[in-house]
């Protein structure tokens, strides 16, 4: 092999791993709608790439990859399986020969729409929710069952176990590979979009510095929130795409070298990601226009507020409070409860705010950590350093994980000086 | 990333085939190893002979020490192995899943584990 050759190998290599990562999830979407299955699909992409690799150094790269190969694909996994129903001797059984492998195919057959079908069959409310997430990561974004397992801190046999129950669950309800009709949308697009925060919210909480490597979860749930937006225009997906965004505009600022948690109040705000501010401005503004809004809208027009505000002093507490009045209605959990009054303590000083968190934890929130960090800071600010310390430590008490726990102790010991 | 399928079966019910249904297992079999060498998953598989044939070596205390038969009696014995090279778990599990002795045994599916000197 010459020096030229190996080059030229080493090139579409890298061509044909570009056209991987952005264009698998596609190619599978459509080969599983036209093979109906799975797993006979990823096998036929498997073999889509494999042509790819074999046949464009010789004849070059297609005019559009990503037709070729779902093309190549169910060309194979039609092959196959005329080999296997000849070796079975059902032969007499399949009518038309293969099609030629350069047949052109139709547009029908190649819809973006086989994305939305891939999602929502992914998020299926049907399967188990820690299914939802594993089939979503694997079909749509491409993570490996290893890649998952690690990301989740579990081990790969769970992973794969979840994802091959859910397989065999779609198969055998006959569960329709397709977009929900008008009349079920809502519904479903919810369970979409929960295992798109599911994702986010796992990869948000996973702290630097761990010797781990985890896969960029934050990254898949926004990659899935642009391309859900793209595909399907819905108030709250903008919504929580933009809520997402604003989140993770603020990660720069989030921690210490050590990894240590830097709370909203003491980040320093020039670190922001502006460019990531302003895209998930113009969501927001966009979401409004249907005149509905959601939890996930209003919890990103919160966040809007913060992104705001250049200083913390400059925050407008009275418009998140409202926001979060509003939130309380459409989602009423103890934990949206408890961040509104830490709101209502901002606007109107802490003793507001420790009469509503006083009811919060001596009932639903009562195993809540973060809700007894959150009253220690009010009587910290009330001045009552005694009650302070003591639900620091009950905070510290109902604490796992170390990032928290190191925030708790150090406010302990800011506390004690 | 590599995986070994570990091909378990209980001998009487492969006896119990026909000599057609033997037949058919094998060559069942060996084109499905052909397929997975087209794929590009193939790294290596065999069949074994059965456990009669086998023995058991150990080393204690710098004696070995050789028994008849297999390792542990169980009612399943290893019958061969595939050495596979998947993207991920799920997919050895795919992989696994059609090989034609799935259907008569167990087929246990193992990550490679990568050792490094010290």
């Amino acid at each position: 092999m010459t020096a030229a050759m190996s080059g030229r190998t080493a090139g579409w290599d890298q061509v044909v791993a570009e056209i991987y990562r952005a264009d698998r999830g596609k190619v599978l979407a459509s080969l599983i709608r036209l093979l109906g299955d799975f797993d006979t699909a990823e096998e036929a992409l498997h073999d889509a790439f494999a042509a790819a690799l074999a046949q464009w150094p010789e004849r070059g790269l297609p005019e559009s990859p990503w037709r070729w190969l779902v093309s190549a694909g169910r060309f194979r996994a039609i092959d196959r399986i005329r080999k296997r129903a000849r070796l079975a001797g059902y032969e007499a059984e399949l009518g038309r020969p293969a099609e030629a492998e350069e047949d052109v195919m139709p547009e029908a057959d190649l819809l973006e729409d086989d994305m939305l079908r891939l999602v929502f069959t992914c998020c299926h409310p049907m399967l188990p929710p820690d299914a939802q997430v594993a089939l979503t990561l694997r079909e749509v974004c491409g993570l490996t069952t290893e890649e998952i397992a690690r990301a989740f801190l579990i081990g790969a046999p769970t992973v794969a176990q979840r994802i091959v129950r859910a397989k065999a669950r779609i198969r055998e309800a006959g569960l329709p590979y397709e977009v929900p009709e008008r009349a079920a949308l809502p519904d479903r697009l919810e369970s979409v979009l929960r295992v798109i925060y599911l994702i986010f919210n796992e990869g948000y909480s996973a702290m630097q510095g761990e010797s781990v490597v985890r896969h960029d979860l934050t990254a898949e749930a926004i990659r899935l929130g642009r391309l859900l937006v793209g595909l399907l225009p819905d108030p709250e997906g903008q919504g929580l795409l933009a809520l997402m965004l604003f989140t993770d505009a603020r990660r720069p600022a989030r921690t210490t070298p050590d990894g240590d948690v830097i709370l909203l109040a003491d980040q320093d705000r020039s670190r922001w990601d502006r460019a990531e501010i302003e895209e998930a401005g113009d969501l927001l503004e966009r979401s409004y226009h249907t005149g509905e809004i959601g939890s996930y809208g209003l919890q990103a027009a919160i966040a809007a507020e913060h992104a705001r505000a250049g200083r913390i002093e400059d925050t407008d507490w009275r418009r998140i409070v409202a926001f979060y009045e509003l939130l309380l209605v459409a989602d009423p959990s103890p934990v949206v409860a408890l961040n509104r009054a830490a709101a209502i303590a901002m606007r109107d000083g802490p003793e507001a705010g420790l009469r509503l968190m006083d009811q919060l934890l001596a009932g639903p929130l009562a195993g809540y950590s973060p809700g007894f960090s959150a009253r220690a800071e009010l009587l910290r600010r009330a001045n009552r350093c005694a009650a302070a310390r003591a639900d620091y430590r009950r905070a510290l008490s109902l604490a796992s994980q170390r990032p928290e726990r190191r925030l708790i102790e150090r406010r302990l010991a800011e506390l004690d000086n | 990333m590599k995986y070994a399928c570990l091909v378990y079966a209980e001998p009487g019910v492969m006896a119990a085939l026909s000599p057609e249904e033997g037949a058919r297992l094998t060559d069942d079999s060996m084109d499905y190893d052909a397929g997975l060498a087209a794929s590009g998953h193939m790294i290596v598989a065999q069949a074994l002979e059965s456990t009669e044939s086998a023995v058991t070596i150990r080393v204690r205390n710098g004696k070995a020490s050789s028994t008849d038969g297999p390792f542990a009696e169980t009612k399943e014995h290893l019958a061969g192995f595939v050495l596979i090279e998947a993207r991920d778990f799920n997919e050895a599990i795919r992989v696994a899943t059609g090989i034609p002795m799935a259907r008569f045994g167990s087929v246990e599916v193992r990550p490679i584990l990568r050792l490094a000197h010290s």
